[in-house]
């Protein structure tokens, strides 16, 4: 899809990207065709409806969450740049990797966490409220699950993350209850190596 | 168990008449009625007996019925033994079905072989081709859930093709090396026939195991990638077959003919392919006019298949090919067009004579075990078992290394193992080697087939569920998952979902986006009822919610009720959250399981256990039934209003982008639901809907939906 020909010169900012999140010259040409291809009304940026209309996002239980998280802080539209930014949460963690320190880059794995916390925390206190679980565990659940069940199971999270007491997830609980999964595999797309 | 009991006795009362009806003439006294006119007997050559008139009035003609009779005695009788066999307690989550048939067919041919003395009718070539095989493939392709068979159909066709040509090579190769070391006994057992045998042993059919995948928690994965070889594996394997039989006929074979043969096969499967969709689309295209006569709705179906099938084998092309392409075309267009009840029949009458077809073939597999005509080589049968196991396993090992680097879900080593300790072989290992042209090796053959088929489906087919819980044991020495843990784990799934959806596979989706909306734009239109366009293509996205959702075919969860928020969870409650989590994190409502087996719907199995979800499904086929005017099963005015209002706010959402079909069609599915549980829960689940308030677009949709409702 697209022609390899047109040169990543075109495309704006590709060497301060490609530095920034480590994606190769290639890749980043494959984006922003890919940007182009979703900015159906080529503005130059991506509208919540550009991003809705992908139909299996619009399906996806937390799917406006997702969307959310391409806009950065009141802004209208998502820029090539902050697009690369977000996407390069998700490149595969490659373990010979040198230049940086491991803990900025973006793909790593507490920055990668970072993402998934702020799924959950939408009005960015830095906690996750039970209130927020809450709204989080519907939409997944669905409505198979009756209310008190709900409540129950968002209890039951709470009480084995909640270390400090305070009724909320904290990143650092939040991390903590995740330690033995393998984010680095699961939060990684094969293909943005 | 008295009825289990009584459906033995019942068998039992049917197996002597049986055995009665197949001793020859010659040893009981026939009646036959003497011939009508003047007293003339004995003018048409048959035995009559010159009795008063008083005996006239009953006789017995069995030979006129034989034929019909005896093959109607055999169905009923594997069919009580069925009914029998699903009685009997927990026989039926570990010993597959076709165990059950084959002992039927042990049976039978072991009281034919006792009372006759005689060969038994064998199985022809035309019989098999003609009207053995086609049901049971028709049965595979109809229920071939088609959405994720293309998802995976790349990874389908690799183990298909490139598995099938390894296991046919391999093991043809190897048994004829084997051939020449036990060159005293094995000594004229060509190359050519080496490989015919390797071509008809490779044919793999795992549906027997398949009934047993429900209990191991095989996920949708792995059973399409099993279901969806073994499919095209047959297609495959019949090929072959043929072309090398072929081969056998002709004095010499060349490097030539071999490169015509390959481009033959090609041309085979291809050709089937378009036969079949030429077929599917006027099948559909048939289909929208049933309106008017309903009632022949299902016939439409059986022909155009059958027609394909016949069509292609008349072109010397793929048969198999051709009618599963002809059922994965046709089926989504006539179910749309087609009414619920009709969709039933065609559902019930594929399963039913591709359970006929199997039973049949299967009992010939017993009545062929117990006769004369065995050749024993201890060499060639253990080889060809060992030879089957190993090239099988070698060959799911190598093919699943390639392609996990091309695959998001890497099929892991449990999956391996599932694959390729599942290759049963079945009924079409039986059937081909029947028809293998004689000579003088080919009571071996058959005889090698038995074994493995017995074997495989015995020994294999009983020891996979233990097994692979061994396997699952040594994986879950870590303890089991915290409820935060699997609640973030769905959550970063679905996240990684959505995030591979922006990022779009670099254009994977793109074939299937355009061909999604010329199906959209020009077929829909062209071959789908007008009336039933706009409620097919909801339907549509709500199947489409369904495909993210997790298989739950246990009990619905129990209810937890905590008193005070801060009292800890009893394990019990613990273990009802977390099976509650583990399965419906990701569900809209159950899914029905897709019918792989040959043997139940699975629709029927899971209806009695999981009611609501279910019902939830039925119910809105039926509410759009019912708002054209036929008689659904809800009931009263009030809820004639809200199915009324309900198509109406739908349809009149329709005209709208595609991405917010889903959501509406989630919402007023939500909605269905609720009218069909009773009032007081919706009373208490709306104001949940209403609560999360503003902020993202869906929330508006509900909204704006809800506000409808209120409206009408």
């Amino acid at each position: 899809m697209g022609s390899s020909s047109s040169s990543v010169n075109h495309v704006p900012n590709a060497q301060e990207l490609m530095q920034e999140t480590g994606f190769s010259a290639s890749q980043i040409l494959r984006l922003y065709e890919r940007f182009e291809f979703l900015d159906r009304d080529r503005t130059g940026g991506l509208s919540f409806q550009d991003l809705e209309a992908l139909p299996h996002l619009s399906i996806n239980p937390i799917g406006d969450r997702i969307i959310g998280a391409f806009f950065s802080q009141g802004q209208e539209t998502v820029d090539f740049a902050s697009f690369v930014r977000v996407l390069a949460h998700f490149r595969p963690v490659d373990s010979n990797r040198r230049d940086g320190a491991p803990q900025e880059q973006a793909n790593s794995r507490t920055r990668k966490l970072k993402f998934a916390f702020q799924l959950y925390d939408q009005d960015k206190d830095g906690k996750i409220s039970r209130a927020e679980l809450l709204q989080v565990l519907r939409s997944m659940l669905g409505i198979q699950v009756t209310e008190e069940q709900l409540q129950s199971i968002a209890e039951r999270a709470i009480q084995e993350a909640d270390l400090d007491r305070d009724d909320a997830i904290s990143f650092d609980e939040f991390k903590k209850s995740l330690e033995k999964v393998d984010i680095d595999h699961k939060m990684s797309i094969r293909i943005l190596r | 168990m008295a009825a289990l009991w009584t459906l033995w006795t019942l068998s039992f009362c049917l197996v002597w008449p049986s055995c009665w009806a197949l001793t020859p003439a010659a040893r009981l006294p026939q009646l036959h009625n003497p011939p009508t006119v003047l007293g003339l007997n004995g003018t048409d050559g048959s035995p009559s007996v010159d009795l008063p008139m008083a005996l006239r009035v009953f006789s017995v003609d069995y030979h006129h019925v034989q034929a019909p009779f005896e093959i109607v005695l055999w169905i009923m009788l594997a069919s009580l033994a069925k009914l029998g066999f699903h009685w009997s307690g927990r026989v039926p989550a570990v010993v597959p079905e076709s165990c059950l048939l084959i002992m039927v067919g042990l049976l039978v041919g072991g009281v034919i072989y006792g009372v006759r003395h005689s060969a038994p009718p064998t199985l022809s070539a035309d019989a098999f081709f003609l009207f053995l095989l086609p049901p049971i493939v028709l049965d595979a392709g109809y229920f071939l859930p088609g959405r994720l068979f293309f998802e995976n159909l790349g990874t389908i066709l690799w183990y298909a093709v490139l598995g099938t040509l390894w296991n046919v090579l391999g093991i043809g190769l190897s048994l004829y090396g084997v051939c020449l070391l036990a060159q005293s006994s094995l000594g004229d057992v060509s190359l050519l026939h080496c490989l015919l045998f390797g071509s008809l042993i490779a044919a793999v059919d795992p549906v027997a195991v398949l009934s047993v995948f429900q209990e191991m928690h095989v996920n949708d994965q792995l059973h399409i990638l099993v279901f969806g070889e073994s499919l095209l594996n047959d297609a495959v394997t019949v090929v072959l077959y043929k072309q090398i039989e072929s081969f056998l006929r002709l004095p010499t074979v060349s490097g030539l003919d071999v490169l015509l043969g390959g481009c033959r096969v090609v041309v085979v499967g291809l050709g089937g392919l378009f036969v079949g969709l030429f077929f599917g689309l006027l099948a559909a295209l048939t289909s929208r006019f049933t309106s008017r006569a309903q009632v022949i709705a299902p016939l439409f179906v059986f022909l155009y298949s059958y027609l394909s099938y016949l069509t292609s084998e008349m072109l010397h092309l793929s048969g198999i090919m051709a009618i599963v392409t002809c059922a994965v075309t046709m089926k989504q267009y006539v179910e749309a067009n087609v009414s619920e009840r009709s969709n039933t029949s065609i559902q019930y009458f594929l399963k039913m004579w591709s359970s006929v077809s199997e039973t049949l073939i299967f009992i010939f597999l017993g009545v062929s075990t117990i006769q004369d005509v065995h050749m024993w080589s201890w060499p060639f049968v253990c080889s060809t078992l060992l030879l089957c196991l190993v090239w099988r396993a070698t060959g799911v090992l190598l093919l699943t290394a390639v392609v996990n680097k091309l695959r998001r879900n890497a099929v892991t080593f449990r999956d391996q193992f599932i694959i390729a300790y599942g290759g049963l072989r079945g009924a079409i290992c039986f059937s081909l080697v029947f028809l293998i042209d004689d000579f003088p090796k080919k009571r071996l053959f058959i005889t090698t087939t038995i074994v493995v088929i017995l074997f495989t489906v015995f020994v294999q087919g009983m020891t996979i569920k233990p097994l692979v819980e061994l396997l699952d044991v040594k994986r879950k020495k870590r303890a089991l998952p915290s409820v935060s843990e699997e609640i973030h784990s769905r959550l970063i799934d679905h996240l990684l979902a959505g995030i591979e959806d922006v990022v779009g596979y670099w254009g994977q989706h793109y074939w299937k986006d355009k061909f999604e909306q010329f199906n959209r734009k020009y077929l829909r239109r062209f071959l789908i009822r007008e009336d039933h366009q706009a409620r097919s293509s909801i339907l549509r996205v709500y199947q489409e919610l369904e495909r993210r959702e997790q298989r739950a075919d246990e009990e619905a969860p129990s209810l937890v009720d905590p008193r005070s928020h801060s009292r800890p969870l009893l394990p019990e409650e613990m273990d009802s959250i977390r099976r509650i989590l583990s399965r419906n994190l990701q569900s809209f409502n159950n899914k029905q399981t897709p019918a792989y087996s040959r043997h139940t719907l699975n629709q029927d199995a899971n209806r009695a256990r999981t009611k609501k979800p279910l019902h939830r499904h039925l119910s809105l086929g039926e509410r759009y039934t019912f708002t054209q005017g036929e008689v659904g099963e809800s009931s009263g005015s009030g809820r004639v209003r809200k199915g009324l209002c309900r198509s109406h706010t739908v349809c009149s959402i329709s005209p709208r982008a595609v991405s917010q079909e889903p959501l509406v069609s989630t919402t007023s599915a939500q909605i269905t639901d609720l009218s069909s549980s009773s009032a007081p829960r919706e009373d208490a689940i709306s104001p949940q809907h209403q609560a999360p308030g503003g902020g993202g677009a869906p929330k508006k949709h509900l909204s704006f939906v809800l506000e409808n409702e209120k409206e009408q």
